[in-house]
C-alpha cells in the first residue's frame, strides 16, 4: 500500500476529495449546507451527543452486530469468510447507522420536516423509522419503478406514518427520485432536514455519512482481532451503489495493510450497456451536488442505469469512491445479475441467511475466476442487509409465481 | 463591450424570455429566438437541455426532456447561435447545468460561446465556491458568468457573488424551482432591495414571474425580469409556437 494513505485526511475543507466532491448546488442551498457543516462539527466534539447516538445504536438498533465466521461457505471456497452483519440491525439494513446520526442532527438543527429519496426503500424505511422515533413528519421520494420492485418497503413506511410520494420523472429510480428531494429541499429549505441515504450529494453529506457508517468498520476491526487472534484481515469487501455500507466498513482500515475491494452492479453485463458499474465503465462529472464518476453519454446527459438490485440502480458513485478508485487504494470489481442471484442462493443454502440482492453482489465476487483472493485469506464481507425484500424480486427472477 | 454590459448600461425596462434549445422542435430555436427580439424581447435565455434538471419545475423539465428526445446537444445549440446572430443582434445568455458544459471542456465550450455570440452564461448548479477558475477563464473571453444569489443568500456573499460575475447578476425570486408561485411583494421588495445595495453590477430577478404586472413591478425593483415558465407553457401544444411566443412577448412587454 502507498505510503501515503498512512495520514489520509479527507475531504479538505471545502469538502473535496481531490477533484472529487464539492458542493455543485443552486445557491439557495449554500446556506443550508454550511448549516450543516457548523452543526455536525460542534456535535461530533459534543460528548452528549455522540452519547446519545451509541445508545440508540446499542438500545434501539441492537449493535453491535455480530461478525460471524462463515464456516461452510469458507470451506467451499478454500478462505475464510467473515460476515459483517449488518442485516441483524433494526429495520434489516445498516442504514440505520446513517439514519440515527442525522436526525439526531436533524432535531439539534431545530427542524421540523424530514425529506429522503430511497431506492431499494431500505434507507426510506430507516429514515421513516427514525422520524417515527422522534416525532417529525417525513416525505420519502421514490422512484414508481422502485415502488412497483419494492412494494413491502412502501407498505414498510406507511405503516411508519411516512409519505411515499412517486416520481414518475426519468427512469422513476432512484436518481429521478434524488432529483424530486433536492428541488423539495430548495423550496423548503428553511424548515426541512435533507437525510441523504448514501455517501454522495454534496459536502458535508459523503463526509457524515461516512462517519455514521463507520461503526460498521470499527466494530469489525475489534471483533476481528478479538476472535480470530490475528491482528487485521486481508482484505475487505462490500457492494457499492452510491457507497455508504463500503465506506462504512473501509474507513477505519484505510490506513491498515488491508485489501479492500468494492463490488459495482454489473447488471445485464458489463458489455450489454444495461448496468450500474460506474467506476468500472463511466467517467469524471458532476450530479446532484457533488464531481465524481457518472454513466454519461458523450453529451454529458446521464444515461440509465441498470441493476436487478434497486439500491445499486444509480448512475453516481460516492466522490470518496472515486477518488479511492482513482488514486488505487481500493480495486472495484462488478457482479452481474445472474452471479448476484446465484450468490443470493448459495448464501441461503449454505449458511442460512438471506442477503438483500445488494449483499449478493460482494458475495458473488467471492466465486468469481481472477478476483485475485489467495486460499487461505481472512476477508471480511459486510452483509449490508437482509433479503426478504428481495424475496419477490428473486421469485420473478427465478420463473416463480409467489 | 459584450452586448449583455451594454444593455445594462441603458435606463429602460427589460424583458428577458426563456426558451429552451430544441423545444418544441429540434430545429424550433432560430425562429423562435428572433421572433422573441423582434417582438421586444431586451435580451434571451437559452437553456441548454439536462437530464437532471434539478432548479427547475415540471413544465422546463418537460420541454428540457422533450428537446433531448428531439436529439438537441450543445453542438446543435452552437450551430443554431450562429444562424441567430445572422439575424438579430439580441444579447443572448445560455443557461445550462455544469456536467454537459464539463464534459465538452471549459476551452472547448467557451470557444464555441465566443465564436457563435453567446454573450453571457447561466450555471445554477455552479456555486461560488466552485465557480472561480471557471468565471475566470470565460471572463478572459468576453462571455459575462450570470452568477446566481438567492432570498438567503447574505449580504456579504451577494458583494462577492457580484464581483466574480463582472457584468450581471441572477436573484431567484423565492426558495423554490422555477415556475413556483411568487413570494409576498412585501418581502421581494425587502430582498430585492438587499441585492441592490449589496451588488456591484445590475441584477435581473426571475423564477415565478408570468404576467406583464410582475414585469412593470420587477423592473421598479430591479434591473429587469425573467420569464421561463410562462412562456414554455404558452409554447406547450400551440400550433404556431412563432406566433403565440411573439404575442405573449408583446403582452409582457405591453405593446400589444
Amino acid at each position: 500500500m502507498d505510503n501515503k494513505f498512512k495520514d489520509y485526511n479527507l475531504p479538505d475543507e471545502r469538502g473535496h476529495f481531490e477533484k472529487f466532491g464539492g458542493k455543485f448546488v443552486p445557491e439557495s442551498l449554500i446556506p443550508a449546507l454550511d448549516e450543516l457543516e457548523q452543526y455536525y462539527a460542534e456535535a461530533k466534539l459534543d460528548e452528549s451527543f455522540q452519547d446519545e447516538l451509541n445508545g440508540l445504536l446499542k438500545h434501539y438498533s441492537g449493535r453491535e452486530t455480530a461478525l460471524y465466521f462463515a464456516l461452510q461457505i469458507s470451506e467451499e471456497l478454500g478462505f475464510k469468510v467473515w460476515l459483517k452483519r449488518e442485516d441483524l440491525n433494526h429495520t434489516g439494513a445498516h442504514k440505520i447507522n446513517n439514519a440515527l446520526g442525522q436526525i439526531l442532527l436533524a432535531r439539534r438543527m431545530g427542524k421540523k420536516r424530514i425529506i429522503a429519496e430511497t431506492g431499494a426503500g431500505q434507507h426510506g424505511v430507516a429514515t421513516a423509522t427514525v422520524a417515527a422515533l422522534f416525532g417529525l413528519e417525513c416525505i420519502v421520494y421514490m422512484g414508481k419503478e422502485d415502488i412497483r420492485r419494492q412494494k413491502l418497503n412502501v407498505f414498510r413506511m406507511n405503516l411508519l406514518g411516512a409519505e411515499v410520494r412517486p416520481v414518475s420523472s426519468g427512469s422513476m429510480t432512484l436518481k429521478d427520485a434524488t432529483n424530486e428531494a433536492i428541488r423539495d429541499w430548495v423550496t423548503n429549505v428553511e424548515s426541512t432536514y435533507y437525510l441523504i441515504g448514501s455517501t454522495v450529494g454534496p459536502h458535508p453529506y459523503p463526509m457524515l455519512v461516512r462517519d455514521f457508517q463507520s461503526v460498521i468498520g470499527k466494530e469489525a476491526k475489534a471483533q476481528f482481532a478479538n476472535q480470530s487472534g490475528q491482528n487485521l484481515p486481508d482484505r475487505l469487501v462490500a457492494c457499492v451503489g452510491g457507497g455508504s455500507n463500503a465506506m462504512g466498513l473501509f474507513y477505519p482500515f484505510i490506513k491498515d495493510d488491508v485489501k479492500i475491494v468494492g463490488v459495482e452492479a454489473a447488471g445485464k453485463g458489463l458489455e450489454s450497456g444495461e448496468h450500474a458499474a460506474t467506476l468500472t465503465k463511466g467517467d469524471f462529472g458532476v450530479l446532484h451536488g457533488a464531481a465524481s464518476t457518472l454513466l454519461q453519454n458523450d453529451d454529458g446527459q446521464i444515461t440509465l442505469p441498470h441493476s436487478i438490485s434497486a439500491g445499486l440502480d444509480y448512475p453516481g458513485i460516492g466522490p470518496e469512491h472515486s477518488y479511492l478508485n482513482e488514486s488505487g487504494r481500493v480495486q472495484y470489481f462488478s457482479a452481474t445479475d445472474t452471479e448476484a442471484l446465484d450468490a443470493f442462493q448459495w448464501l441461503s443454502k449454505k449458511e442460512g441467511i438471506l442477503p438483500a440482492l445488494e449483499t449478493a453482489h460482494a458475495l458473488a465476487y467471492l466465486r468469481q475466476k481472477n478476483n485475485g483472493i489467495e486460499s487461505g485469506e481472512n476477508i471480511i464481507v459486510c452483509l449490508s442487509g437482509r433479503g426478504d425484500k428481495d424475496v419477490h424480486t428473486v421469485a420473478e427472477a427465478l420463473g416463480i409465481d409467489l | 463591450m459584450n452586448r449583455i454590459e451594454k444593455l445594462f448600461k441603458e435606463p429602460k425596462e427589460k424583458l428577458i424570455p426563456f426558451l429552451t434549445a430544441g423545444y418544441p422542435a429540434l430545429d424550433s430555436t432560430v425562429d423562435l429566438v428572433c421572433a422573441a427580439a423582434d417582438a421586444g424581447a431586451d435580451m434571451i435565455e437559452i437553456g441548454i437541455p439536462f437530464s437532471d434538471p434539478q432548479a427547475d419545475g415540471p413544465v422546463i423539465q418537460a420541454s428540457s426532456q422533450q428537446a433531448l428526445d428531439n436529439g438537441m446537444t450543445l453542438k446543435i445549440i452552437f450551430e443554431q447561435v450562429v444562424k441567430i446572430r445572422k439575424q438579430t443582434d439580441v444579447p443572448i445568455a445560455l443557461m445550462g447545468y455544469y456536467n454537459p458544459i464539463l464534459k465538452m471542456g471549459h476551452e472547448t465550450f467557451l470557444n464555441h460561446c465566443v465564436s457563435s455570440g453567446v454573450d453571457g452564461l447561466i450555471l445554477p448548479d455552479l456555486p461560488l465556491e466552485e465557480a472561480v477558475p471557471f468565471c475566470e477563464s470565460a471572463k478572459a473571453k468576453g462571455i459575462a458568468p450570470i452568477l446566481l444569489v438567492a432570498p438567503n443568500t447574505p449580504n456579504e456573499r451577494i458583494k462577492k457573488i457580484s464581483k466574480l460575475a463582472g457584468d450581471l447578476i441572477y436573484a431567484v425570486s423565492i426558495l423554490g424551482i422555477t415556475g413556483n408561485d411568487l413570494a409576498s411583494k412585501d418581502a421581494l421588495g425587502k430582498y430585492l432591495n438587499r441585492v441592490q445595495k449589496n451588488s456591484v453590477t445590475p441584477f435581473v430577478v426571475g423564477f415565478g414571474i408570468s404576467s406583464r404586472e410582475d414585469v412593470i413591478w420587477f423592473n421598479k425593483h430591479s434591473d429587469g425580469a425573467v420569464v421561463g415558465s410562462a412562456i414554455i407553457k404558452n409554447i406547450d401544444g400551440s400550433s404556431n409556437p412563432v406566433e403565440t411566443t411573439k404575442s405573449l412577448i408583446q403582452e409582457l412587454k405591453g405593446t400589444k
